[in-house]
């Protein structure tokens, strides 16, 4: 066979795992002070990032008057009190500055008529404690994304930052509680090359590719999470995953909540606006959590549209074509590929669609990876740091509001890269390298390449994200995940049996499709078992059976560990009520 | 069931001398089906060695640039029915790019253009305490050029690229215009000076390739002819 079991080792100072906007924010950071390298499965500019729409929220008051106060308070009412308020002050007082570098390094915001940031309003994000609603998202018209991560790898171009592009981890590597870096494999050439770090940082991105209707691309597979855990480390709150309400009916492709911001709203079949009912003071601006379940009960009362009464219309072409061609041009071209439809004319199909991981690998607000102490309080793994949807900070807590994931991406993004390149100078020499390190990694690709079982894994990986979506979706029962758990261990031992077709070394897509269909095995038990014990409902984990926040019993944390036979075993941590300096917000009745 | 038959130009490096074509039946299980599905039912249902490269499936990574029936486009947004021709599509890698596998070329010739042409801003003056300002009309100019996405389709459809190996292409130059074109940037003058080489604007020969090709629909060959404009006012 062709693939040989040579490793090649590099010695960096700093590894970022992930060229999204949270590793390459980290990556310019680390990058001005240590020797950073950056490992990413796909060319950085082809990250998930590249997709987000509709903005980043700062409190730059460009519109009206702001605060990061403000944009606290909702950020704790949107996460239904389980965000760590100390991560939550930090990250809305970090915004305006992260927001304003960016506009520095060139990204090409949209412009108010006096020359300053274009923003828009989003759902949840308020002005005065939840009294109006606040224009607090900067955007590139709809493309916010793509202008957000073009504009960090150009910066990275500048500053010299190395890449190691169509790299794939395999294995992150500890050694005695310490990282010490991670296993990769050259996707283009083929080859093992291990990258011997002081300190190594997961920006991996979410997981929501594990539902068939998602809006997240195909490389979204919650890997950073699954190398977590398999390395023995607690993942947190992975039941929280975000479904968007407005996902193109058939695709999942994302219309942004900008087109809401913007003045859209939503009809059921009758032709009436039923988020009017939903949340009368917020209407279809409120949380996505709220509007989702809005809809999907529409949905269950049969006031759905079309022959199948299957969807929900999104109105808005009474803004004018103008305007959704200057703001929303991205949307337009979306709708008419994806639903044939023009939304300067009429209205756009929609559904609820998997979205966002709120879960990840748990960090301080320091960006550090942490685990629960041996008593009590928990404790930093030396050498790991986490940015972005592959960790949990936790700043979105059981929902997060739009707009709040770039922000993390830029503020726990820099963070991580100032924290690691600190502690790379601070230690002068590299942590050892464990005997034989990368085993375990190199031998999965072996035995997936070699160990020829006769079960394909399109056809698995389809079931899969079927069942998550059948019985894991917005409404969840005991019942249903009771049989998703039954379902997921039939996938886990055919799992075993996957042959990988490829057995070459250059460019073998199906050896990635292998592991990462292994990656999402790890997450879904996670989400199944963490969703499964909840009994209550908050946020975007919302229990049929248990309808009630219970916050005598549920307000805490979830950790999730994966034991030897696949099972994952529970555990649970409090909730950072503390915030730096301003006064707690206390726990309340969640309205919109 | 109607059936699709896609030519794919198979490459394996380590097996075959030379490329040569492999025909699969694709079903059309739903409508608005598109290229990049096909591509998917082919590896997960028949054939699991086909390699391509796909990641957002809607259009703005740039990943999935491919040639079919002759142009050059992404497979994600790219309807089956669109561009069927008596029920088949023939379906090739980039034109005049490396391969590395099947659909899968190398692009690092592509992209190491694009990293010479200095594609960040560059700004001379310290930034101020709040954002640079930026006026409506000033942002405007931008549009149609900071939306590349990268992919490549425009430069490996561009004559002068496949003849001229120093040539920068189309793309890079899209990216040079779009910083020249930005009110708060300086580099003006470091980058049509690397523009009046010869690998330059004055390579183009206006063949209009390019914009056929481009998935976004910009205008690589309009930022040339502004870039070709800038060059020679900047002569007088
Ligand atoms: C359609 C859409 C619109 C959105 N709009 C907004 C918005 O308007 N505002 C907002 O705040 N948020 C928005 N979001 C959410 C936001 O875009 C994402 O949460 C965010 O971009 C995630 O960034 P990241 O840096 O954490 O990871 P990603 O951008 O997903 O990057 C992950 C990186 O990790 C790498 N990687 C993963 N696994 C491996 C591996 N095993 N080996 C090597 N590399 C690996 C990938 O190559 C990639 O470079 C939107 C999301 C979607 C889907
Ligand atoms: S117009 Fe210029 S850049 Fe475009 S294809 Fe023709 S020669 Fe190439
Ligand atoms: S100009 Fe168009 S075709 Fe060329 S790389 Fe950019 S997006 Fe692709
Ligand atoms: S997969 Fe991203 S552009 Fe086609």
């Amino acid at each position: 066979m062709a693939i040989k079991s040579d490793i090649i080792v590099h010695r960096v100072d700093a590894l970022v795992a992930g060229a999204g906007g949270a590793g390459l924010r980290a990556a310019l950071e680390a990058g001005k002070q240590v020797d950073t390298a950056v490992i990413t499965q796909v060319f950085p500019t082809r990250s998930h990032t590249v997709s987000a729409q509709g903005g980043i929220g700062a409190s730059l008051g460009n519109v009206e008057q702001d605060s990061w106060h403000y944009h606290m308070f909702d950020t704790v009412k949107g996460s239904d009190w389980l965000g760590d308020q100390d991560a939550i002050e930090f990250m809305c007082r970090e915004a305006p500055s992260v927001v304003i570098e960016l506009e520095h390094m060139g990204l090409p915001f949209s412009r108010m008529d006096d020359g300053r940031i274009y923003q828009r309003a989003f759902g949840g994000h308020t002005s005065k404690y939840g009294t109006a609603a606040v224009h607090r998202s900067c955007a590139a018209a709809d493309r916010t994304g793509h202008a957000m991560l073009h504009t960090l790898f150009e910066e990275c171009l500048r500053c010299g930052v190395k890449f190691y592009n169509e790299y794939y981890m395999l294995q992150l590597i500890t050694n005695q509680g310490h990282v010490c870096g991670a296993l990769c494999w050259d996707m283009i050439k083929g080859g093992f090359h291990l990258f011997h770090a002081k300190a190594t940082l997961f920006a991996t991105g979410g997981y929501a590719r594990v539902f068939t209707t998602t809006s997240n691309a195909h490389i979204c597979s919650g890997d950073g999470a699954s190398l977590a855990l398999r390395a023995g480390l607690a993942v947190q709150d992975m039941e929280f995953l975000q479904f968007h309400p407005t996902g193109i009916l058939g695709a999942g492709n994302l219309i942004t909540e900008g087109v809401r911001g913007e003045g859209g709203f939503l009809l059921n079949a009758l032709g009436q606006r039923f988020m009017e009912t939903c949340a009368p003071h917020e209407k279809d601006l409120a949380c996505r959590d709220v509007v989702s379940r809005g809809i999907a009960e529409e949905l269950r009362g049969g006031r759905g549209c079309g022959p199948k009464k299957d969807h929900v219309l999104l109105q808005i072409h009474h803004i004018g074509a103008e305007t959704i061609m200057e703001r929303l041009p991205g949307i337009w071209e979306l709708t008419k590929v994806f639903a044939g439809v023009d939304c300067t004319k009429e209205p756009i199909p929609v559904v609820p669609t998997a979205h966002y991981s709120m879960g990840g690998i748990p960090t301080n607000r320091r960006a550090e990876v942490v685990v629960p102490g041996a008593d009590g309080p928990e404790t930093v793994v030396p050498g790991f740091y986490a940015a972005g949807e592959a960790a949990c900070a936790s700043v979105h807590g059981a929902n997060r509001l739009g707009t709040n994931s770039l922000l993390d991406l830029m503020v726990f993004g820099r963070e991580g890269g100032r924290r690691m390149a600190q502690y790379a100078q601070q230690n002068e020499t590299w942590p050892d390298l464990p005997e034989n390190a990368g085993k375990q990694g190199l031998a999965e690709v072996e035995r997936l390449v070699n160990g020829g079982g006769g079960v394909r894994l399109g056809p698995l990986m389809e079931q899969l994200r079927d069942d998550m979506e059948r019985h894991c979706g917005v409404f969840r029962t005991a019942d249903d995940l009771e049989q998703l758990r039954g379902k997921l261990a039939a996938h886990r031992a055919a799992y075993a049996k996957v042959g990988v077709a490829d057995k070459g070394a250059a460019y073998n897509l199906d050896l990635i499709e292998a592991l990462e269909l292994g990656h999402m095995l790890d997450v879904c038990q996670a989400i199944c078992q963490g969703a499964l014990a909840r009994q209550e409902s908050r946020g975007g984990h919302y229990r049929d059976d248990y309808p009630q926040r219970d916050d005598a019993n549920w307000h805490k944390h979830t950790l999730a560990l994966l034991e030897p036979d696949g099972q994952a075993r529970l555990e649970y941590k409090p909730v950072r009520m503390q915030p730096l300096s301003v006064p707690t917000i206390d726990l309340a009745e969640r309205k919109y | 069931m109607e059936k699709i038959v896609f030519s794919i130009l198979r490459y394996d490096p380590e097996k075959d001398k030379k490329p040569h074509y492999q025909d699969f039946d694709v079903e059309i299980r739903r409508p608005g089906m598109m290229i990049l599905d096909g591509l998917n039912q082919i590896r997960w249902e028949q054939d699991g060695t086909l390699a391509y490269r796909r990641s957002c499936r809607e259009g703005v990574c740039g990943s999935d640039g491919v040639n079919v029936n002759g142009v050059n486009m992404l497979t994600c947004v790219t309807h089956i029915t669109e561009v069927v021709k008596k029920g088949r599509l023939v379906i090739q890698p980039l034109p005049s790019l490396p391969l590395v596998k099947d659909l899968v070329v190398d692009l690092d010739d592509f992209f190491n253009k694009y990293f010479t042409v200095k594609p960040y801003l560059i700004s001379k003056t310290p930034p101020p305490h709040r954002e640079r300002l930026q006026s409506p009309a000033q942002r405007k100019k931008l549009d149609g050029l900071y939306e590349c996405i990268l992919c490549a389709c425009c430069s490996s459809s561009c004559p002068s690229y496949w003849a001229n190996p120093e040539y920068l292409g189309p793309s890079a130059m899209l990216n040079v215009a779009r910083f020249v074109e930005d009110s708060r940037d300086d580099g003006a003058d470091e980058r049509l000076d690397m523009l009046e080489d010869r690998i330059g604007v004055w390579r183009c020969h206006t063949i209009l390739n390019c914009v056929e090709a481009c998935p976004k629909s910009l205008n690589p060959t309009q930022a040339i002819a502004t870039l070709k404009k800038l060059l020679v006012q900047r002569r007088f």
